[in-house]
C-alpha cells in the first residue's frame, strides 16, 4: 500500500530524518527560549554562537589536536564564556528597555561575528570528520541509518529533557523562575540574582555551541551555517510560544517532522513550509501553541 | 561665473579628450558583479575583482593611455538586487562593462539590461548555456564554461563507463534546471535513462532526505545539478549515508577547486568533473596563482577567476584596437580578434558570443597521491575546443546566420 505514491517504508525513513533535523531545531530553540524566558532578551546572536561552537571544535582539532569528545565539552564552555562576557559588558544595560534594543544589539553582534569569520575563513567551509567511534551505520531494513545521526537524536533528546527538568523541577530552576517574576524579592532572600542571570545567558549560549559541535561532522564548518538556521529556529520559537521550554522542544521536533514530509511530497517548498505554519499559528493563537497570553 | 564654469568644463573635456579620444567619458569602467557574501563567494567574490585588477595591471592599460576603473558589488544571488545594481551602475555611474555574474538567474536578467543599454557583458561565473543560445545578444561574451560543456564532459565520460541510469538532485532555479536538462540530453543521447529528479531549494543544509529518495530510485548515478555549498554538503552527507557502498556513483556536475579544498580529499577522492582551468596546469597558471593566492588568504584561483582575468585581458585588447566603449562594437571587435592569454592559451569567440577553448575532465586525487597543499586534481582527458562546446547551429541563437 502506498501513501500518495510513496511506499510506507520510505516514508518511515523520511520521518526519522525529519526527527534528526528536529533535534537541531529543538536544541537551538531551547537555548533561545531559556534566554528569552529568563532575561527577556531576544538573542539573535544564537546562530552565530552555534557557528562559533562548530568552529571551536575545528580549532581544537586543528591547533590543539583535541578530538570530537573533547570538543563536545570544551567548545560549549569556551563559547559560553564569550556569552558571559557579552552579557556582562553589553546586554546587562538593556534589561529595562524595550525588547527591540536587545534584538538590535544581538543582531548587530551576529553580523559582526559572522563577517569576521567569513573574512578569515571564506564561505566554502572547513572539513570536520565524524569521530571514528560513530562512523558507519545500521541497516534498519527500510533505510540506512548512520550511527552519527542516531547519536545526535539521542544526545539532543537527553539535553533537552535535562534542561527542562533543571528549570521546571529543581530548586535552582525555581529560583530562576522566581527571579524573573520579582528580582528584588529574590535578592532580598540572599540570592545573587545578577550572577544567576549572567550564568543563565552563558548556559543558553553553551547550548547553541553544543549544537554547533554536534552539527560540525554533518555539515561543513561554515561561517554561514548559523545565519541559514537562525531564521527557522526563530520561527520554531514563535510557533512554540516565546519563552516556553517544553513548547520549544516539542515544536522543534514536530516541525522537523513536517519539514521532512515536505521534502518528500513537495521538495520545492521545504524551505518555506515552516513559515507558512508560523503564519497560520499566529493567526489562530498569537501567543504560540504553548505560550501563555500575557 | 557661469561662463567660467562652462569654460573650465570644456577645458576638462578637452584634456581627457586628448588622452582618451576613444572612450565616451574618458574612462573604461568595469563593474564586477557577483556573490560577495553567500555560498558562491569563494568561487567568485573578491577573487574575481582581484583577477580583473591583475588583468588591467598586466595589460599595462595605463601606459597605453586607457584609463580603467574597477568597481564591484554583491548581488546576493537575487535577480532583483542584481538588476537594480546594474541599472544604477549604467545610468548613474557610467559603467561600461559588467563582468563575472555567477548565478544564472541573475546573469539572464543582467543580460537583457546590458543589451537594452548597449553596454558590454563579460560572463565568467554563470553557467546557463542559454546566454549563448536562445538568450544570446550582440553585447554578451560568455567565457569560462557553460552547462552544455559540463554535461558533455562529465556525463559523457560517466555514461561511457557504464553509468547509464541517472537520478538528479537539482538546485531549484534557472542554473539547476538548465544543467539537469543538458545532462539528461547527453544521458539519453547515449542510450541511458533518467529515472527521476528532486528539486531542492538553493542553500539547503540537509540533503539526507533527498539522498534517501535518490537511493530508493536505484539509479546507478546520482547527478548533483547544483554548486558551491549545496554540492559540498550533498557529497559529504552522501558519504555518511553510504551511497557509494550501496553501489551508486555520485556525479558532481559543477565542482571547483575550492569545493575540493573544503571537502578534503578523504571525501572528495575519485570524483570526476569538468573544468576549463586548473591552477597547477602549467608554468603560466602557477605563476598566476603565486600572485593571486596571497591576496585572497591563500585560496587558489577557480576557473571563474581565471576566466575573469583572461576575459578582461581580451576586452582591453579590443578597446585598444577598436578605440570605443560602445558595447556592440566592442563585442564585435572581441569576436574579430583571436584570443591569446596565459591562462587559456589561443582561442576565439564565436558569433554567438561563446569563447571556445579546451575543457578538461579531472579526477580528484586520493590523499596519498597529493604531494603538496592544493595538489588535488589529475587530468583524465582533454576535451578539444572543437568538441567541448555546443555546436553553433544547435544553440538557437538569433545572431547565427542559417546557411
Amino acid at each position: 500500500m502506498d501513501f500518495f505514491g510513496i511506499p510506507p517504508q520510505a516514508l518511515l525513513g523520511q520521518l526519522l530524518l525529519g526527527l534528526i533535523n528536529g533535534a537541531f531545531y529543538a536544541m537551538l530553540s531551547l537555548g533561545l527560549a531559556v534566554i528569552f524566558g529568563m532575561l527577556n532578551i531576544i538573542n539573535f546572536t544564537h546562530g552565530a554562537q552555534y557557528m562559533m561552537g562548530a568552529f571551536a571544535a575545528y580549532f581544537l582539532l586543528h591547533y590543539l589536536g583535541l578530538g570530537y569528545w573533547w570538543a563536545l565539552i570544551l567548545a560549549p564552555i569556551g563559547v559560553g564564556a564569550v556569552g558571559v562576557a557579552i552579557e556582562r559588558t553589553m546586554l546587562r544595560h538593556l534589561y529595562k528597555l524595550d525588547h527591540l534594543y536587545g534584538l538590535l544589539l544581538t543582531f548587530g553582534l551576529a553580523l559582526v561575528v559572522q563577517g569576521l569569520f567569513q573574512n578569515e575563513f571564506g564561505s566554502s567551509g572547513l572539513p570536520y570528520r565524524i569521530p571514528a567511534e560513530l562512523q558507519g551505520g545500521q541497516n534498519l531494513g527500510f533505510m540506512f541509518l548512520p550511527n552519527y545521526r542516531a547519536w545526535v537524536v539521542l544526545v539532543s533528546l537527553a539535553v533537552c529533557l535535562a534542561t527542562w527538568f533543571l528549570i521546571e523541577r529543581t530548586r535552582l530552576g525555581a529560583y530562576l523562575r522566581a527571579a524573573t517574576e520579582n528580582p528584588a524579592l529574590v535578592q532580598a532572600f540572599g540570592i545573587n540574582v545578577p550572577r544567576m542571570i549572567t550564568l543563565t545567558y552563558g548556559f543558553g549560549v553553551a547550548l547553541a555551541a553544543f549544537a554547533g559541535v554536534l552539527a560540525a561532522p554533518i555539515y561543513q564548518v561554515n561561517p554561514l551555517m548559523g545565519s541559514n538556521l537562525i531564521i527557522i529556529v526563530f520561527a520554531v520559537v514563535v510557533i512554540g510560544g516565546m519563552g516556553s521550554i517544553m513548547g520549544a522542544i516539542l515544536t522543534g521536533f514536530g516541525l522537523g517532522l513536517i519539514e521532512g514530509l515536505t521534502k518528500v511530497f513537495y521538495p520545492e517548498a521545504s524551505s518555506t513550509v515552516i513559515f507558512v505554519i508560523m503564519a497560520l499559528v499566529l493567526l489562530v493563537k498569537p501567543a504560540g501553541l504553548f505560550g501563555r497570553t500575557a | 561665473m557661469k561662463l567660467k564654469t562652462a569654460l573650465a568644463l570644456l577645458a576638462l573635456a578637452g584634456m581627457t579628450g586628448v588622452a582618451n579620444a576613444q572612450l565616451s567619458d574618458g574612462v573604461l569602467k568595469i563593474g564586477v558583479l557577483n556573490d560577495q557574501s553567500g555560498l558562491y563567494a569563494d568561487v567568485t567574490g573578491q577573487g574575481s575583482v582581484i583577477a580583473a585588477r591583475m588583468a588591467v595591471e598586466d595589460f599595462g592599460a595605463a601606459a597605453k593611455g586607457i584609463k580603467v576603473e574597477i568597481v564591484f558589488a554583491d548581488h546576493q544571488n537575487k535577480p532583483d538586487v542584481g538588476s537594480a545594481i546594474v541599472r544604477q551602475w549604467i545610468d548613474r555611474d557610467g559603467v561600461d562593462v559588467i563582468a563575472d555574474v555567477p548565478t544564472s538567474s541573475v546573469a539572464l536578467a543582467v543580460n537583457e539590461i546590458v543589451k537594452e543599454k548597449n553596454k558590454m557583458f563579460l560572463v565568467s561565473g554563470a553557467a546557463s548555456a542559454a546566454l549563448t543560445g536562445s538568450a544570446c545578444t550582440p553585447n554578451t561574451v560568455h567565457w569560462t564554461y557553460d552547462n552544455w560543456a559540463l554535461a558533455n564532459g562529465t556525463a559523457k565520460a560517466i555514461v561511457q563507463a557504464g553509468g547509464d541510469s541517472w537520478y538528479f538532485l537539482t538546485a531549484d532555479y534557472a542554473f539547476g534546471h538548465d544543467l539537469e536538462a543538458q545532462v539528461a540530453a547527453v544521458v539519453k543521447g547515449a542510450n541511458g535513462k533518467v529515472v527521476g529528479a528532486v528539486r531542492h531549494p538553493l542553500s539547503t543544509a540537509d540533503f539526507s532526505s533527498f539522498l534517501l529518495q535518490a537511493q530508493a530510485s536505484k539509479a546507478k548515478v546520482i547527478g548533483l545539478a547544483n554548486a558551491g555549498g549545496d554540492t559540498t554538503n550533498a557529497i559529504k552527507q552522501a558519504g555518511e549515508f553510504g551511497i557509494a557502498k550501496g553501489g551508486q556513483k555520485l556525479a558532481g556536475l559543477l565542482i571547483f577547486v575550492t569545493d575540493v579544498h573544503s571537502l578534503g580529499l578523504q571525501i572528495a577522492q575519485g570524483l570526476q568533473f569538468t573544468e576549463s582551468f586548473y591552477w597547477d596546469q602549467n608554468d603560466a597558471s602557477r605563476a598566476f596563482t603565486k600572485r593571486f593566492a596571497p591576496q585572497v588568504k591563500g585560496n587558489h584561483p577557480t576557473m571563474i577567476h581565471a576566466g575573469v582575468y583572461a576575459g578582461v585581458t581580451h576586452l582591453l585588447k579590443a578597446v585598444e584596437a577598436a578605440k570605443t566603449d560602445d558595447g556592440a562594437k566592442l563585442v564585435a571587435k572581441m569576436k574579430e580578434l583571436p584570443t591569446d592569454d596565459p591562462l587559456f592559451g589561443k582561442g576565439r569567440i564565436r558569433e554567438d558570443g561563446r569563447k571556445v577553448h579546451d575543457m578538461y575532465l579531472f579526477e580528484a586525487k586520493t590523499p596519498a597521491e597529493s604531494k603538496h597543499p592544493w595538489d588535488y586534481y589529475k587530468l583524465v582527458r582533454t576535451i578539444p575546443a572543437a568538441e567541448a562546446f555546443r555546436p553553433l547551429a544547435d544553440g538557437g541563437c538569433s545572431l547565427v546566420k542559417k546557411g
